[in-house]
């Protein structure tokens, strides 16, 4: 298992685990605010739609290509 | 400087795999890359919930057993940096790599069409899904709606259904003719979980579309078509996909030909480009069994093994008339077109509502007074759509080919490394 924070809230996944996946575990599932003000969450699940885009320990990265790592920290609203 | 790579491998699908290890003995240098975290590309997707057949694991042990293959995984193509020469990003770093010889196996993308309420939380794409499920997202316990057009409904319905979800519909938009049968022969999906799927489970609709994704924060129903009847389904997922659209978008941007969606290539898999070939699904959507024999035509006669890649175009011609087939079978009904209503975000990235689009004459009109195709996906999922709903023809990418760190941007004006 591998431990990482999500909007500040800690959580656990198994080995493998993309971020898109570890999101829906999180608070409300998504991963971004859309220009308007909607929450969104990964549609396409891979890599094309970009509506997973997330800042992992300050970069923006794609969740549904991304594998979970030890400590990483994942923001969907910042 | 270092030498240029004699060949350089987009896309880490059946179509990327079999051209690598069918180019690998001649002991030339090659890099595949592709932009997800393992290689396998759709169908053979790898993540916690995905059982690979011994075929895809079988060639990914030959792709590391080859020392001079080299494979970068979550690498992303993001600019033409010259003549032969790419600039890449992957989480690390960016560089810019040089290549002899390049074979695009950029496969196929899911065709998502825009309906009211597809932005919510809670819908995602049909192929989508099955990819999202794969990657680790529990599905255990859901009720699903599976929508849309294509076999992949029922790949997806399986894999679902296999990790512990209701799959309580399965609406395919075509008629009675798409499933008699034969089309449904070219997919590799486990035949009990079809079965359980098709039969036992009394899901599945012919003639049904959705109309509407219903709920306030979340996905929380569907109202569905179904011939004549409408009904509303409670649901905590809707998976909806039309079938799939090549990529040619960087196939595109180099120059090569791109007709009827898809990258035109001649009996050697070799694109108008010299150097430059295609194989697998960005050349025309067809079923992983196509990709293979393609990818291994188009590495063979990188190499300038020609006799021998003529040995496999009888297989090749064999796959493709079923691809054809299956092509023909699922043609889109063509009140797909008119489910988005005036206020349905048809760009996802900018929020654009169809009724600003509607009035234009051509994607570039629209674009230039909407912003729509102007965000982060670059028109990928919009224009698509657009080129589907209006008839119009998508634009050339233009660099960056996604979004980009400026630290790889920089690197553009370094030599190649
Ligand atoms: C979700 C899904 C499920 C499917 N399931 C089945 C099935 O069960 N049976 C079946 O026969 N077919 C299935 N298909 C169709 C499938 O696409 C083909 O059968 C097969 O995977 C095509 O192989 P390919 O090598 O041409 O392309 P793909 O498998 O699509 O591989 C292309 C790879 O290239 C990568 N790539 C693309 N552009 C770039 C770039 N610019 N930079 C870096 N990497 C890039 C992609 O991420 C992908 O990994 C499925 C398709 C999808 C979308
Ligand atoms: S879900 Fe579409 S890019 Fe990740």
């Amino acid at each position: 298992m591998l431990e990482l924070s999500i909007d500040g809230q800690p959580l656990r996944v198994a080995q493998g685990t993309t971020v898109a996946a570890a999101l829906t575990a999180s608070g409300d599932h998504c991963s971004r605010t859309s220009v308007s003000g909607q929450r969104r969450a990964p549609l396409c699940g891979m890599g094309i739609c970009q509506e997973c885009r997330v800042t992992i320990d300050g970069l923006r990265r794609l969740a549904c290509q991304t594998l979970c790592r030890d400590g990483m920290h994942v923001e969907t609203r910042p | 400087m270092t030498r240029p790579v004699d060949l350089l491998i987009i896309g880490a699908g059946p179509a990327g795999m079999a051209a690598a290890l069918a180019a690998a003995p001649s002991g030339i240098s090659i890099v595949v890359l592709d932009d997800n975290p393992l290689p396998g590309g759709q169908i053979w997707r790898d993540g916690p919930n995905a059982q690979l057949p011994t075929v895809a694991t079988e060639m990914r042990a030959q792709l590391q057993r080859y020392s001079n293959i080299h494979l970068h995984s979550g690498t992303k193509v993001v600019a033409i940096a010259g003549p032969k020469r790419l600039l890449l990003e992957d989480a690390e770093r960016g560089w810019v790599l040089g290549y002899e010889k390049l074979i695009l196996c950029t496969g196929a993308r899911e065709l998502l069409l825009p309906f009211p309420g597809w932005t919510l939380p809670g819908v995602t794409g049909a192929g989508g899904l099955q990819a999202l499920i794969k990657s680790g997202v529990p599905v255990s316990g859901e009720r699903i709606v599976i929508a849309g057009s294509g076999p992949l409904l029922l790949a997806s319905a399986a894999t679902a259904k296999k990790n512990g979800a209701e799959v309580v519909r399965i609406a395919e938009q075509a008629g009675r003719r798409a499933v008699s049968g034969f089309a449904l022969g070219l997919w590799r999906w486990p035949n009990k979980a079809f079965q359980a799927v098709t039969l036992a489970s009394g899901a599945y609709r012919l003639s049904a579309h959705v109309i509407e994704a219903l709920g306030s924060d979340r996905l929380e129903a569907v109202r569905m078509q179904t011939g004549s009847r409408v009904e509303e389904i409670a649901c905590d997922r809707l998976a909806c996909g039309f079938s799939l659209v090549p990529n040619t978008e960087l196939g595109s941007a180099l120059g090569c030909e791109v007709r009827d969606r898809a990258i035109v290539v001649d009996e050697w898999q070799t694109t108008g480009l010299t150097d430059h070939y295609a194989a697998g699904e960005c050349t025309g959507f067809g079923g992983s069994e196509l990709a293979l024999v393609e990818g291994k035509i188009a590495g063979l006669v990188a190499v300038g093994r020609q006799e021998e890649a003529r040995a496999h175009w009888p297989e090749r011609q064999r796959w493709q008339r079923f691809a054809d087939r299956l092509n023909q079978a699922f043609t889109l009904d063509p009140a797909l077109k008119t489910l988005a209503t005036a206020d349905t975000l048809v760009c996802r990235c900018e929020d654009v509502p169809y009724a600003e689009l509607a009035d234009h004459a051509s994607w570039n009109s629209a674009k230039l007074n909407t912003r729509c195709g102007m965000g982060a996906c670059q028109g990928r999922i919009c224009a698509t759509a657009a080129h589907t709903l209006f008839g119009w023809e998508p634009p050339r990418l233009r660099p960056p080919f996604s979004p980009a760190r400026i630290a790889t941007l920089a690197c553009l004006d370094e030599p190649a490394a």
